[in-house]
């Protein structure tokens, strides 16, 4: 700690942190522009200009930038001075003379940071008589608009995409007053964090396309604090709504997950909420096949007559809330429930539980991942299925850059300082995968191969590090990565394994336990990361099934069980369509409750819509068993509601006195009732929390434009706002934002800062932990003793040798963030930045088969794919995206003919429209 | 771009003009600013597909290359006539004379400052102190430093180089 | 050997070409460096001999040498040393003499200082228009290395040398040290915050020391002389000679080397050989474009360090640009802010934006569109911008220099502008 002076009153600071963020941590409002929490400083704006005095008898002082100025025991300053607010007032004249007046029509207005500011120093006149520079805008592809006229040279831009994101085509252009910020040429941004450039840019040069589409000021977007329904990470967001519509969803901070920012599928996905393809009525197939709308009373009586009938099967989904499959699962009972997912997954989900469980090693944040001095990726595409992780990966490997820099006596903050000195010093990190990845750019060695070949090379590691684990035979070109990977994880003082599911492989996450327990043994610290593929994997792993997919569907194509209820899934993305036709065709009801028109509802006899996430209130559990609360953000439109309500609703009117919960809260608590779920209770208050004054929280700002606005082309007369019962949140303005836990921030704004910078206002420190405390319960959190875990898995793979061409191919799983999933599948801005359905195979075999890049190839029962080679690929084995929309999900296990298809179109990715500035 | 693109892009001797400087510098992307100017050399400019292929060959992205070279003056992004002109236009030239002088030179290539004559011969942009200011005003034709220039010895001057 | 710099070239009558060069005991000192001495006894001296950078800042070289730690503790990697060779100071035409004219010279001081700070690599990062110096520079480097006098074991001994010419592309900024290292790195020339310093962490992250041609040019003749016989060459406190120079409307424009200390009058009459007929000296920016007016009554003064910058203004690169009676003051400052706005890096806004708003405010006042009030206006941003610490780097200081002294003596003029809606020597 050191004690500063700011304009007579002293605080207590932290030692190494600059002047900028010693401030801020004390609330107090000093402008600033280029510096960022996440990205430290690099004194390009001179905004933040302080006065410093040498001791207590200077009074002139000196003027200096305090994020560039270390904050030492004694430093004495002003913000007051009136030469620090005559230069800073200055700066922002300077930063206005090409600065468009255009703020009533910016996207940014209500919520941009150089307005703040512009407020804040009081400029108001304009002196400069110049004409204003212009630029010509780019095409950034279906997620970021450009506006370049706005820039105000920050830099941010760069040192996000660039820097922190490892994007290689945005960059800074020309120099003296004529910087442009942008790409080459046109184009598609290729970064899959690229939609972040919304909130780091601190005026409107970078906007969310879809948003501008449907556009409406921050300040009346309904908000509430979110979990996004995008993968296993669980970032946490805030979607804004109006009108019945989901507009954008914002990052949400959280010092332990995402920190400041999400990734492209999290931020641009969620627009599957509006989409065409949204069920909005209850509907029951009549006759002739076409589906009936119905009232949602009468559905609920339908839905109780069949429970009536005896055995049904109730199969939950890893999309769906941990309520809303508690609530099925407690309907039809423990022994006809299913998880809702594939049985291999399932399998692999329930393996992953358990080696957290019994696993010594340390379940990591992101924060910790960012902290990992040394990482191994074992086959999972973290980038594809986990996206937030690969952004954390790319930050660990900086951290050796930072250890040089602060040997050298430069501070951690000091952005540019770090990079000159360390240049591209990177900590090892090493990926193992079957095709290349998108952050082979940072390895310092990458090994491609089958799930097997992988988890051998996994199984090697372990033993090397200690030969009480089980030992395996190893090629040549192997072994260089395995000795390379044993030495820097052995070196290493945070050394981090990360593993997943989605290679599909028991051995490859039973290798990378192995790999953290051996570490582990050696005394030292280790971190496992395994990762699901959905946003609740986790939560319905813990929840339980005691029935398999497989066998629930043949119970149902058996005719042992007539009746199924199918909550948000499609299972024609879990199991071969020929099994779920089967089943289906036999049962008497098909009860689908979803959000969207998935396969699956075309077989439905009943479906009921469900409210989206953004829509409900309900829990996710994420990769690392944190249990995070989701909140309704707005009322969904007609007669959508949340999941759990219907099958309540149903059971009350069965007679079923074990359900009779109204309200989330009820089933929060009844569902905490389940051993492995006791610390959901604890993940955030009950409706009935009330804050300061004893208010509720609003989810609309005070500076909303009234009610009376929105409808006033129907009605003048103000409606009345809905009583929310289930949350601690109002419908409205009224209320209090300021003090409440931090699981319950429904929007960030505070006095003066009307831009999201306004977070630091509710944090503790400078990007740390909020000051309600830090979002979610880690439910896994066990610590075992670890010891004689080296016995535990002993089986390493036999891999093949290899099918031959001849014999069919080998199929492997691949992912694209852009479509593997299937809710952001329906977001309009994802479905145009993704691919069509794609195979990806070795060139020479590509040849060999007589299939060209970019053309088709089809196999029987899989359907059409576009040709994509990779000469990583190994012989015999043809890799295949799973999950996009209109393709599968779930691999065969045999080997598959694969020969051209002529009539495919591909779909043309997304490129250059125009070159040339 | 394939290895074969690159070959048709660059010739030989830029390339292995480009290894050598590479030979002097800790890593590839060091040599950007030599590359970019070797390139030129050759071409007179760098065109949009050079900057590609020497982004290539130097193992960085094209934004990156392009980002250094639209920082230095002395990188062509657009074509240039079969000669530079560079007209000194810093203080010691002021002071002799030459906002004169740049006048002349536009009338008498009937172009302005920054452009290049219809027919490809000269490109005429200011520049900054050529270091030669006991000659002001000075300017620099390709590699030839000319000053102190007299308006009445212009022909003479531009005749010498076709 | 009054002139150490300078007399070979007299002597030849042009280039000093290696037999030349060697015959007049050209790289003896630097052999006797490498061979017979340590890099501390080197430093000692150069520090001793009061050697201050010719390249504008006047830091003490041998002090500066002093900065790079000591192999124990600079870790595994190269150390490097750079010749500033950018001279892209409007006014300054010195060092581009000393490379076209004696380019072994560089290069023996160039090994010396090599040796005694321990780099293995010097660079001479050249400006890209100098095409003579850069052929002539590669040609001798040829030489030397044919000889043993560079590349692996020079001279014999156990200390490598490798020796390279960096062209620039152009902008001003890079002869600021630390642009000037992200520019030899094949980056943007923007310059970076110190600390860290260069010579603790420069180019490519390693210890670095950046050096003026000039600077390096008197470094064997120190050896070679002693310390003492470096000091007396100055005729007050700064030791050496100094190449002053001087453009403008002068009968006889040039460079000429004289000892530290030589009066301003001295020069621009004697040397210069005065003003041209018809002609009245009103002001000078004694060494270069960034920094501040002298005028009459500074006349006497010598051009030294110290007393210069007691006149309020920097000695700077000792080439100065003579303002006569012909030139408006106002028009000059607006060339001068149209150079410095026009070279800005961009990176910062006082610099970036600040800048061209001077010189729009200065076009306006020139062409007779100026307002009351516009003086103020010119003060207080160039007094906000100027200020060291309030931008980035020192570009921006150095751009307000000649602005805020010529509305000091010259104020006359500019409210003259103003007050009659034209410039008084319009047309002139
Ligand atoms: C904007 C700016 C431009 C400069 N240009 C040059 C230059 O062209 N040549 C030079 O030797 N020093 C130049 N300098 C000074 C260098 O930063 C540095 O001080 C010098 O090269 C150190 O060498 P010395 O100690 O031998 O003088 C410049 C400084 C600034 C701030
Ligand atoms: S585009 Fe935005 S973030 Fe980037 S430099 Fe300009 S103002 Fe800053
Ligand atoms: S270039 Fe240094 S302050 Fe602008």
């Amino acid at each position: 700690m050191a004690i500063i002076t700011v304009d007579g009153q002293t605080f207590d600071v932290q030692e190494g942190h600059n002047l900028l963020q010693a401030c801020l941590t004390h609330k107090l409002d000093l402008p600033y522009f280029c510096w960022h929490p996440a990205m430290g400083s690099v004194g390009a704006c001179r905004q933040c200009a302080v006065i410093q005095y040498q001791d207590e008898d200077d009074e002139r002082g000196r003027l200096v930038m305090a994020c560039m100025t270390l904050a030492v025991d004694g430093t004495r300053i002003s913000i007051e001075a009136g030469q620090a607010k005559e230069f800073r007032a200055s700066v922002i004249e300077w930063l206005m003379e090409n600065h468009p007046h255009d703020c009533p029509v910016c996207e940014e207005g209500g919520e941009c940071h150089l307005q703040d500011m512009t407020v804040m120093t009081g400029h108001t006149t304009r002196r400069y008589r110049g004409q204003k520079r212009t630029f010509r805008n780019q095409y950034l592809g279906p997620f970021i608009g450009h506006e370049m006229n706005r820039c105000i040279t920050c830099f941010r831009c760069v040192r996000y995409y660039h820097d922190y994101a490892g994007g290689d085509d945005l960059q800074a252009f020309g120099s003296r007053t004529r910087m442009f910020f942008g790409r080459e040429s046109d184009g598609v941004l290729e970064n899959e964090f690229a939609g972040n450039l919304v909130e780091v840019c601190p005026t409107g040069v970078f906007t969310d396309k879809p948003f501008s589409q449907t556009y409406t000021r921050k300040w009346d977007l309904q908000s509430a604090p979110s979990i996004c329904p995008g993968c296993a990470v669980g970032c946490n967001t805030l979607p804004g709504a109006r009108y019945g519509l989901l507009k954008r969803v914002h990052n949400r901070y959280h010092s332990d997950v995402n920190g400041y920012f999400l990734c492209d599928r999290g931020r641009f996905g969620s627009h599957f909420v509006n989409a065409d393809a949204r069920i909005r009525r209850a509907g029951v197939r009549a006759e002739d096949g076409v589906f009936e709308e119905i009232a949602i009373e009468d559905a609920s009586v339908r839905l109780s007559e069949v429970l009536g009938q005896g055995d049904v099967i109730g199969i939950g989904s890893p999309r769906a809330s941990l309520e809303a499959n508690f609530a099925l699962k407690s309907l039809v009972g423990e022994d006809n429930f299913v998880a809702g997912v594939a049985d291999n997954e399932n399998r692999l989900n329930e393996l992953m539980v358990s080696i957290y469980r019994e696993s010594g090693a340390h379940i990591p944040t992101l924060t910790d991942v960012e902290a990992a001095d040394a990482v191994l990726v074992l086959g999972e595409d973290v980038l594809n299925t986990a996206p937030r992780v690969a952004l954390a990966l790319r930050q660990s490997v900086r951290n050796l850059s930072l250890e040089m820099a602060t040997n050298a006596g430069i501070p951690e903050w000091q952005d540019a300082g770090v990079r000159g000195h360390a240049q591209d010093a990177l900590n090892p990190l090493f990926i193992a995968s079957i095709a290349p990845t998108r952050i082979d750019d940072i390895a310092a060695d990458t090994l491609h191969g089958t799930p097997d070949v992988l988890a051998e090379a996994g199984f090697a590691i372990a033993h090397q590090i200690d030969s009480a684990f089980v030992a395996v035979e190893l090629f040549n070109d192997v072994n260089n990565f395995v000795d390379a990977a044993v030495k820097a994880l052995s070196e290493a003082k945070r050394p981090l394994i990360v593993s997943g599911t989605g290679c599909g492989s028991a051995a490859l996450m039973q290798a990378a336990a192995n790999i953290a327990w051996a570490l582990k043994g050696r005394g030292g610290e280790a971190a496992l990361l395994l990762t699901g593929q959905e946003a609740n994997s986790t939560g319905v792993t813990l929840l339980g099934a005691d029935l398999d997919l497989g066998s629930a569907l043949r119970k149902l194509s058996t005719g042992d069980v007539k009746n199924v209820i199918v909550l948000e899934n499609d299972l024609y993305r879990r199991a071969p369509a020929a099994s779920v036709d089967a089943a289906l065709d036999k049962a008497d009801n098909v009860i689908v409750l979803d959000v969207l028109e998935t396969p699956t509802i075309e077989r439905a006899t009943m479906v009921l819509p469900a409210a989206a996430y953004a829509e409900s209130t309900g829990t996710f559990v994420n990769y690392e068993g944190r249990a995070q609360r989701f909140y309704q953000v707005f009322e969904a439109d007609g007669a959508t509601r949340p999941a759990w309500r219907y099958l309540t609703d149903a059971a009350k009117l069965a007679g079923r006195n074990d359900l009779r919960w109204d309200h989330v809260d009820e089933v929060v608590r009844a569902c905490a009732g389940t051993d492995n779920l006791k610390g959901i209770q604890d993940v955030a208050p009950t409706a009935d929390y009330r804050g300061r004054a004893n208010l509720r929280i609003p989810r609309e700002t005070h500076r909303a434009s009234g009610r009376t606005a929105m409808h006033a082309h129907l009605n003048v007369h103000e409606p009345k706002t809905t009583v929310d019962e289930e949350t601690p949140f109002s419908y409205s303005m009224e209320g209090l934002n300021g003090d409440q836990p931090g699981s319950l921030i429904p929007y960030v704004w505070s006095p003066g800062w009307n831009s999201n910078q306004s977070i630091f206002k509710f944090q503790q420190e400078v990007a740390g932990s909020l000051q309600g405390g830090e979002v979610g319960v880690r439910l896994l959190d066990v610590s075992a003793n670890g010891t004689g875990l080296q016995n535990r898995f002993r089986d390493p793979p036999e891999t093949d040798s290899g099918s031959t061409t001849a014999d069919g191919m080998r199929l492997l799983p691949l992912y694209s963030i852009f479509g593997s999933d299937e809710l952001s599948g329906f977001s309009p801005p994802i479905i145009e930045r993704s691919s069509g359905p794609q195979l990806v195979l070795n060139p020479g075999e590509a040849h060999q088969l007589g299939l060209t890049v970019g053309g088709g190839v089809k196999s029987p029962g899989l359907g059409s794919f576009e040709v994509c080679v990779s000469s990583e690929m190994p012989r015999g084995y043809a890799g295949i995206v799973l999950g996009m929309r209109g393709s599968i999900n779930v691999l065969p296990q045999d080997a598959v003919e694969l020969m051209p298809d002529p009539s495919l179109k591909p779909k043309r990715p997304l490129d250059v429209i125009a070159r040339g500035h | 771009m394939s290895e074969l693109d690159l070959i048709q892009t660059l010739s030989h001797e830029e390339i292995q003009a480009i290894e050598i400087e590479i030979a002097h510098l800790p890593d590839r992307a060091s040599a950007a600013i030599d590359a970019l100017l070797i390139v030129q050399e050759h071409r007179g400019w760098v065109s949009d597909e050079s900057l590609d292929a020497i982004a290539r060959l130097l193992e960085m992205s094209p934004a990156d290359l392009d980002s250094i070279a639209t920082f230095y003056n002395l990188i062509y992004r657009k074509p240039v006539g079969r000669h530079v002109i560079m007209v000194c236009d810093s203080v010691s030239c002021y002071v002799m004379g030459c906002d004169k002088l740049c006048r002349q030179m536009e009338d008498k290539l009937g172009v302005k400052m920054g452009q290049t004559t219809p027919d490809d011969r000269f490109t005429l942009l200011p520049i900054v102190c050529l270091g030669a200011c006991d000659r002001a005003p000075v300017m620099q034709i390709d590699e030839e430093l000319i000053g102190p220039v007299a308006g009445d010895q212009l022909d003479q001057v531009l005749g010498r180089f076709e | 050997m009054d002139k150490p710099l300078t007399e070979r070239i007299d002597a030849c009558g042009g280039l000093v070409d290696m037999a030349a060069f060697e015959a007049a005991e050209g790289y003896a000192t630097a052999r006797r460096a490498v061979t017979e001495m340590t890099p501390q006894e080197i430093q000692e001296i150069v520090k001793e001999a009061n050697l201050r950078g010719r390249g504008g800042a006047g830091f003490p070289t041998g002090v500066k040498w002093g900065f790079v730690p000591k192999d124990e503790h600079a870790g595994a990697g190269h150390k490097y040393l750079v010749c500033n060779a950018d001279e892209m100071e409007p006014g300054t035409f010195k060092d581009r003499y000393l490379m076209e004219y004696d380019p072994h010279m560089l290069i023996e001081g160039m090994i010396i200082g090599a040796f005694a700070i321990q780099a293995d690599k010097a660079y001479v990062f050249l400006r890209g228009e100098y095409h003579e110096s850069y052929r002539l520079l590669n040609n001798a480097i040829a030489e030397a290395k044919a000889k043993g006098y560079l590349g692996e074991g020079i001279f014999g001994s156990s200390f490598d040398l490798e020796l390279a010419v960096h062209r620039s592309a152009g902008r001003y900024i890079c002869g600021e040290e630390t642009a000037l290292l992200n520019a030899l790195e094949g980056k943007r020339a923007q310059p970076r915050t110190k600390p860290p310093f260069p010579p603790a962490s420069g180019a490519w992250g390693r210890p670095t020391i950046v050096n003026n041609v000039e600077t390096l040019c008197n470094v064997p003749a120190i050896l070679q002389n002693g310390a003492e016989w470096f000091q007396d060459l100055g005729l007050g406190e700064d030791a050496g000679t100094k190449i002053y120079g001087v453009s403008g409307r002068v009968n006889n424009p040039g460079l000429w080397e004289l000892p530290m200390g030589t009066t301003i009058r001295e020069i621009i009459e004697q040397h210069a050989g005065g003003m041209q007929d018809g002609y009245e000296l009103r002001g000078i920016l004694p060494g270069g474009a960034s920094t501040e007016f002298l005028i009459e009554e500074h006349f006497d003064l010598p051009m030294e360090y110290g007393t210069i910058q007691a006149a309020g203004s920097r000695m700077g690169t000792g080439t100065m640009i003579l303002m006569d009676d012909s030139i408006c003051p106002v028009d000059m400052s607006r060339n001068l802010q149209h150079f410095f706005a026009q070279e800005s890096c961009g990176f910062c806004t006082p610099c970036r934006e600040g800048l061209p708003w001077l010189e729009q405010l200065l076009l306006d006042i020139e062409e007779g569109r100026g307002q009351p009030g516009d003086l103020e206006l010119l003060e207080t941003n160039a007094s906000l911008i100027g200020a060291p610490g309030n931008t980035f780097c020192l570009h921006a200081t150095g751009a307000i220099e000649p602005l805020a002294s010529a509305l000091k003596y010259f104020r006359e003029d500019f409210e003259a502008h103003i007050r009659d809606g034209r410039c008084p020597q319009a047309g002139h």
